[in-house]
Order: structure tokens, then C-alpha cells, then sequence
């Protein structure tokens, strides 16, 4: 695989992680890590909308008027995320249930405009493909992630299987109430911010 | 780059065909689908809430349809609550008709933002073996707190006791308003009352934790972190319970019940 297009697919999942450094995205990070299966699936819509949201605004980006260009990254957008969705309803009807509305707020996610605008604008169609797979990679790294923690000690599961058995249902595990909130999630994604810039120290901001 | 103004639109124009084309294809064909995925979902909620199988269970189609063979759908008149044979239950949407103004009317003031009232409605009689009375399974639905919640209340033969509640359509936040899913807060419902010794329905979700059915049976558990949606249940059950809901068609069971 060439150098860039290497860069493109890698970067996003430590060096330029869309949830981690940029922090976009967050909301449907909060929203839908309670359980794996949800994030699963979430995480299978977004790089199906972001990579070819990349590949569609990246082969116009030539003929797309600058005067209009948001709304028309915009349309090619809403229109995936139906499509995402019917089939969704179509194939996997339980867990679309679950997802609810979160799935159609895949179109006010900040990374697919982001990387819409921000890459594919200005790079070819294959390296943009490349680029909406890593950035879907490293929002699902998060996601995937986050759900782990918040199923296991919210509700002692992962994939619906029990892992730590509850006290409630004659176990030994009182799960964490926080985890199957919200609130949760901003422990757990501030967690992984703060370990990743341990780790990789150019990404602290600098102060004032 | 600039462009003239009749390139923007031509482009505008044509990016719209394209996506309209590519979205409503893929709508229309995958509504079959869709649909057949709705309708096996509506009766496993039947299922679910009159307790005949369990959210553990293994449901697929053919399993539904064997379970499903002691519920009787009828269409009832909801103002009169008497039976209406002429229509048949398995092509009747009865949301449909409660948009169509020959089929509804403007429904009284209530808590529930319930603004239409269809004349007729479906419920499921649930018969034993020899053809008796052991449940019905009443559709209700009422605002929560971003959505409209769709779903069953099961309602012993006695018409008071409360056997199961399920929601098999609702927008409510994932966690919080969503954990009406919760197979444990579902739990909490059977064997409460709906109705006190009088008649009046006094079911009630509160803030904080009821007691067991046989100490508290007329209030259950509220949802930690939604509020508005546990009102929003406790609203919907007293508008369908009420003379306005399915009062009427409980009253006709009560008094059949007498007299036999």
C-alpha cells in the first residue's frame, strides 16, 4: 500500500483519532455504548456512511460549486444514512429498534461532515476511501471500547452473555449504575483521551 | 472555482434525482421486509406482555405463529366497546385509522398528548384450550417524554389485574426513558392492580421503588434518570383504562363475567 494512503487509514486510529483528539462525535458515543451489540452495529453504519460519503464527495469534489458545497455533502450524507437505515430495519430489526434514532443522527455527526470537508474535498476518491475507513476504524475503537467497560460492569454482560453473574439475580456482581448512564461514557472516553496523551505526548494541548 | 448560477442549480437539481432515486429504491424495496419484520415484532409484543413466552426464549417466525394460535384478535368499537365482527383484526391498521376522519375523532383533552382517537381498535383475546377467557391485551400508546410510545397492556380476565406491559415502539433516550425495554422493570407489573375495589384506575409509576404486588399493587417502580416518561406511562394507562380508552369494552367483559 502507497505511503499516504497508509497515513490515511492509520493516523486516525491513535495519532489523529476522531473521538480522541478531535473530539467529535461524541454524542452517539455516549448514546449507544451501553450495551456491544448496539455499538456494533452503530460502529458498521458510521463506516459505511463516512467511507462512501468520502468516495461520493471526493469524486465531485471537481464539479461540486463551492457556493453550495455544504449542502450538497450535506444530501450525499442524509441520503446514506437512510439507506444505512432501511436495511438496518430490513436485516437486523431488533437492534435498529435499540439504536432508535441514533442511527439518523449519524447525519449531524461532526466526523462524516468533518472528514467530508476537511479531506475528500481535497484528495482523490481512493485515498478519501482510504481516509473514511481509518477515521470509521478509530471512531469504532472508541466506541467498541467503551461499550466493553460500560456492559461489563453496568450490567455484568458482554453481547448479552453474562459474564460477572448480578447479585440481583442470585450472582456475586453489583454492576456500576453509572456505567448504563451517559455520564458513564465521559469516564470512560476521558479515561482513553488521558492514557492515549500519556502515551503519545505531542497530542496535550498546549496551555493558555 | 466559480461556476454560473445555472450550473449551481443544474448540479443542485441533479444531485437531488440522484439521492431521491438511490433512497426511495432502496425504501420501496425493502418495505416488504420492513413490514413482515413489524407485524412478527407486534405479535411477539403480544406475546411478550400476556406472558404466553419470554424475552429469553428463542421467537422466530414459525415459533410466533405456534404461540400465537390461542390469541384471538377481534376489533372492537371503542366507545361502545362492543365487538365488531365486519372488520376484519389482520388488515385493520388501527393507526391509520386513527389519521383518516371518517374512521376517528378529535379525542377528549388528556395527559397523553393523544390528539386523534380511532372508532375502532384491536384487542387480543387470549384463550386455554377450551376456548375460555384467560386474558386480553390491550394496544396502548401516549407521549413520553421525546416520542410516542406504542405498546400492550395485559389485563387478567378479571379486567383488573395487570398480567404484563411492553413497548414495541418508542423514541425514548437509550438508557434512561429506553429501559421501559428493561425485562427487570417489565417484571415489576404483573399481579398489580389497575383498577381500586371501586372501579377507578389507580395504577401509577412513582419516583423511587414500589413495594411488592400484594403491598402496594397499584403503584410500580419508577425509571431512574426519566421522569417524564414514567409519567408519561402512568398517564397513558389511565387514559386507556378510562372511559375514553378501553373502559367501555372492560366494563361489557366485567358485566359478562357475571352474568355467566
Amino acid at each position: 500500500m502507497a505511503a499516504p494512503g497508509r497515513k490515511a487509514l492509520l493516523d486516525p486510529l491513535f495519532e489523529n483519532n476522531p473521538i480522541a483528539l478531535q473530539v467529535l462525535g461524541i454524542c452517539s458515543a455516549l448514546a449507544v455504548t451501553t450495551k456491544m451489540e448496539t455499538s456494533v452495529v452503530m460502529c458498521g453504519a458510521v463506516i459505511f456512511v463516512l467511507t462512501f460519503s468520502n468516495f461520493f464527495v471526493s469524486l465531485l469534489r471537481n464539479n461540486i460549486p463551492s457556493s453550495i458545497r455544504i449542502i450538497v455533502q450535506l444530501t450525499i450524507i442524509s441520503s446514506l444514512v437512510i439507506i444505512a437505515d432501511q436495511f438496518l430495519k430490513a436485516y437486523l430489526y431488533d437492534i435498529s429498534k435499540q439504536l432508535s434514532v441514533f442511527v439518523g443522527l449519524i447525519i449531524t455527526n461532526c466526523i462524516i461532515m468533518g472528514r467530508a470537508e476537511a479531506f475528500a474535498m481535497q484528495n482523490r476518491p481512493s485515498l478519501s476511501i482510504m481516509d473514511g475507513l481509518g477515521n470509521g476504524f478509530g471512531y469504532s475503537l472508541i466506541l467498541l471500547a467503551t461499550g466493553f467497560f460500560r456492559e461489563l460492569l453496568g450490567s455484568g454482560k458482554l453481547f448479552g452473555h453474562t459474564v460477572f453473574p448480578l447479585a440481583t439475580e442470585g450472582g456475586w456482581y453489583s454492576p456500576n449504575g453509572l456505567m448504563t448512564l451517559s455520564a458513564g461514557a465521559f469516564f470512560i472516553i476521558g479515561g482513553f483521551i488521558w492514557a492515549l496523551r500519556v502515551w503519545k505526548h505531542d497530542q496535550v494541548e498546549e496551555e493558555g | 472555482m466559480q461556476h454560473s448560477v445555472g450550473y449551481t442549480i443544474l448540479f443542485a437539481g441533479l444531485i437531488c434525482v440522484a439521492c431521491a432515486v438511490l433512497v426511495s429504491s432502496s425504501a420501496v424495496s425493502l418495505s416488504e421486509m420492513q413490514q413482515a419484520n413489524a407485524a412478527l415484532d407486534k405479535r411477539k409484543n403480544v406475546l411478550l406482555s400476556a406472558g404466553l413466552a419470554q424475552p429469553t426464549d428463542k421467537l422466530d417466525a414459525a415459533r410466533v405463529q405456534e404461540l400465537f394460535r390461542t390469541v384471538k384478535p377481534m376489533v372492537i368499537e371503542l366507545q361502545s366497546g362492543e365487538a365488531v365482527p365486519d372488520i376484519d383484526p389482520s388488515t385493520f391498521d388501527q393507526r391509520k385509522a386513527r389519521n383518516d376522519p371518517d374512521a376517528s375523532r378529535e379525542a377528549p383533552p388528556n395527559d397523553s398528548s393523544i390528539s386523534r382517537l380511532p372508532n375502532h381498535a384491536v384487542v387480543y383475546q387470549v384463550l386455554n384450550e377450551s376456548g375460555e377467557l384467560q386474558m386480553v391485551v390491550l394496544p396502548i400508546e401516549g407521549y413520553g417524554l421525546w416520542s410516542t410510545l406504542y405498546g400492550f397492556l395485559s389485563l387478567d380476565a378479571d379486567t383488573r389485574t395487570v398480567r404484563g406491559l411492553t413497548y414495541y415502539q418508542h423514541g425514548e433516550t437509550p438508557g434512561l426513558g429506553g429501559e421501559v425495554d428493561n425485562p427487570r422493570w417489565k417484571a415489576r407489573w404483573p399481579g398489580r392492580l389497575a383498577f381500586d375495589g371501586a372501579g377507578e384506575t389507580m395504577i401509577e409509576v412513582i419516583k423511587g421503588q414500589a413495594g411488592p404486588p400484594e403491598e402496594d399493587p397499584h403503584r410500580v417502580d419508577g425509571l431512574a434518570g426519566a421522569t417524564i416518561t414514567s409519567r408519561g406511562v402512568t398517564n397513558m394507562l389511565r387514559f386507556w383504562l378510562g372511559e375514553n380508552g378501553f373502559g367501555p369494552f372492560l366494563k361489557r367483559l366485567r358485566d359478562t363475567r357475571k352474568s355467566s
